[in-house]
C-alpha cells in the first residue's frame, strides 16, 4: 500500500500539479504553502501565540468560510430563481414543496447570512480587544470595517428576494430611513435604490443584481486585499 | 541569587557570532516577544482551519434540518403589519427612530457610529494602553463628568432610558477604580482599562440593548410587549 502511494506520490501526474512529496519534512511542508494556490496567502511559518484558538476564535476564519457557504448555496438557488413579481414568490413556494431538498437549501442560506452578520461583529470585537487595530494594521482595520458594512448590505439585499411580507415591509422600513436623509439625498439614493419611489418589481431586479453579482464581487476583492494586508502588515 | 540579572550564553551562529547577553530579570518578556515562537503553517494552521470549517459547517447543518427559514404570504402593499419590522440588525436602529426624529435616529446616529468605528486606528487616545486614570486623574475627572453629565440629560430629555440606564451602569464602573479605597483584583483590572476600551464596551452593551429591545421587546405600535405576549 504505502508502496502504490510512494509511487504514485512519485508520478510525473503528481508532481506536474504539487510539485513537491508528502509533507514529511519541514521543506516540504513549507512547499504544501507556498507551491498552493490556496494556501499561498499563507506564510510558511507563522507565530504559535497567533494560531493559538482562544485568541482569535477563528472568528476572521469562520466569517469567510460562512461566505464560501453562502456563495455555494447562493448559486444553487439561483437555479431555481427568477427575480420577478409574483414568480419570485412562486419560486420560494416551490423551494419549500417541490425541489428536492429546496427548503434545506434555503434554510442553510438563510442562517448561514444570518450568522455571518453576527459573526462579523464578534470579529471585530475581538479584532478591537486584542488591540489589533494599532498600526501598522490601522489600514486593514478601515477596510475591515467596509467589510462589515457590505456583509450587512448582503443579507439586506437579499432579504427582499423572497418577496413574502416580511421583505416587502423589511425593506420598505429600511428605505423609509434612507429617506430620513437631510437636502433631498435620501429621495435620490432611495428611487437609485429602488427603480421608483415604491418597493415594486424594478426593486426587486436591482436588489437581485445587487445581491447576487454587484455587492459579491466587491466582497470578494476587500477580503482578497483584507488577506493580504494580514500579510503584509506582518502577520496576526 | 539577589543580582538582578542572569548570564547567558548564546551558541546560535546565525544570529550572533559570539556574544555574552545580560538579561535583565525584568526585562526578560520583551526578550522573549522579540524572538517569538514559530510553528510549520502545515500542518498546524491548515488543521485547525479544516476543523473549525467542519464544525461551522456540522453546525449550520443541523440547525437547517430542524428550523425552516420563514416565507409569509406574498408581499402585499396593501396590508401593512403592525409592527414593519427590519431584519434583527436593524432593529436597534429602528428602536433608536422610535426616541429620535428620523434625521438624528436613522441618518446622524448610524453615519456617526460607522465613522467612530473607521477611525479608531487614527486616534492617540486609542492607542494608549495605560488605565483610564493614570495620568492626570484630576483632569480626566472633570471631562468623563462633563461628558457623560451631557449625555445622560441629553437621554433624560429624550427618555431613552434604554441607553441611560447602560450609560450610567458603565460610568459607575468607570468610576470605581478612581473612589475605592479598597484594592482587589477586580478593582486592578477596572482600573487597568484604557479610555478607548471603556467606549467600545459602552458603544457594544448599548447596541445589544437596542437591538434586543427592537427584537424581542416591540410589538403593535411599537410599544412595549413581551416576547409571551405575542400573537404571531
Ligand atoms: C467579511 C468579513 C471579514 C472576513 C472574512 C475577515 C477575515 C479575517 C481573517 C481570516 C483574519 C485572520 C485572523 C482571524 O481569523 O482573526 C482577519 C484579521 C483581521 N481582521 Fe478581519 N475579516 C472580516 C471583517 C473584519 C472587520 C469587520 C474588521 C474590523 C473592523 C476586521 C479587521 C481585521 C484586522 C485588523 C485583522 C488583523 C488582526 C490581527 O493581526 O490580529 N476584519 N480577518
Amino acid at each position: 500500500m504505502k508502496k502504490i502511494f510512494d509511487r504514485l506520490v512519485r508520478s510525473q501526474v503528481w508532481r506536474s500539479i504539487f510539485r513537491h512529496g508528502l509533507p514529511e519534512s519541514n521543506r516540504t511542508r513549507a512547499e504544501a504553502i507556498f507551491f498552493n494556490f490556496f494556501f499561498h496567502l499563507h506564510p510558511t511559518k507563522v507565530r504559535k501565540r497567533s494560531i493559538k484558538f482562544t485568541y482569535t476564535w477563528g472568528l476572521g476564519g469562520i466569517s469567510f468560510g460562512l461566505f464560501i457557504v453562502l456563495v455555494i448555496t447562493g448559486a444553487l438557488l439561483m437555479l431555481y430563481y427568477r427575480p420577478s413579481v409574483p414568480q419570485a414568490y412562486g419560486d420560494m413556494k416551490d423551494l419549500q414543496f417541490v425541489v428536492s431538498s429546496g427548503q434545506f437549501l434555503r434554510n442553510m442560506h438563510r442562517w448561514a447570512a444570518h450568522a455571518m452578520v453576527a459573526i462579523v461583529f464578534l470579529h471585530m470585537l475581538r479584532v478591537f480587544y486584542t488591540g489589533s487595530y494599532r498600526p501598522p494594521k490601522e489600514f486593514n482595520w478601515v477596510i475591515g470595517v467596509i467589510l462589515f458594512v457590505t456583509t450587512i448590505l448582503l443579507s439586506y439585499t437579499g432579504y427582499l428576494l423572497p418577496w413574502d411580507q416580511l421583505s416587502f415591509w423589511g425593506i420598505s422600513v429600511g428605505t423609509n430611513m434612507i429617506r430620513a436623509m437631510p437636502f433631498g439625498i435620501g429621495e435620490m439614493i432611495s428611487f437609485l435604490l429602488l427603480g421608483g419611489n415604491i418597493v415594486g418589481e424594478n426593486a426587486l431586479v436591482r436588489f437581485y443584481v445587487l445581491h447576487c453579482f454587484i455587492i459579491p464581487v466587491a466582497a470578494i476583492l476587500l477580503m482578497a486585499i483584507h488577506f493580504w494586508r494580514i500579510r503584509k502588515d506582518g502577520g496576526v | 541569587m539577589d543580582k538582578d540579572f542572569k548570564v547567558e550564553i548564546t551558541s546560535d551562529v546565525k544570529k550572533v557570532t559570539k556574544r555574552i547577553a545580560f538579561i535583565k530579570d525584568r526585562d526578560a518578556a520583551r526578550v522573549k516577544k522579540v524572538d517569538e515562537d514559530m510553528v510549520m503553517t502545515f500542518p498546524n494552521l491548515v488543521i485547525r482551519e479544516i476543523i473549525a470549517f467542519q464544525v461551522m459547517v456540522i453546525v449550520l447543518v443541523l440547525i437547517s434540518l430542524f428550523v425552516d427559514a420563514p416565507l409569509e404570504w406574498i408581499a402585499n402593499p396593501e396590508h401593512t403589519p403592525n409592527p414593519a419590522k427590519a431584519p434583527w440588525y436593524f432593529l436597534g436602529l429602528q428602536e433608536l427612530l422610535h426616541y429620535f426624529p428620523p434625521v438624528v435616529g436613522g441618518v446622524l446616529l448610524p453615519s456617526l457610529a460607522v465613522i467612530a468605528l473607521i477611525v479608531i486606528p487614527y486616534f492617540k487616545i486609542n492607542l494608549k494602553k495605560d488605565g483610564l486614570w493614570k495620568e492626570l486623574p484630576r483632569q480626566t475627572l472633570t471631562g468623563f463628568l462633563i461628558f457623560v453629565g451631557t449625555v445622560s440629560l441629553v437621554l433624560l430629555l429624550f427618555r431613552v432610558y434604554a441607553m441611560l440606564v447602560p450609560t450610567i451602569i458603565v460610568s459607575t464602573f468607570m468610576l470605581i477604580p478612581y473612589f475605592s479605597k479598597r484594592n482587589n483584583i477586580f478593582i486592578e483590572w477596572l482600573g487597568s482599562r484604557p479610555l478607548s476600551w471603556w467606549i467600545m464596551t459602552w458603544f457594544v452593551i448599548i447596541a445589544v440593548v437596542l437591538t434586543t429591545i427592537g427584537t424581542l421587546f416591540r410589538g403593535p405600535e411599537w410599544s412595549w410587549t413581551w416576547p409571551w405576549q405575542r400573537i404571531y
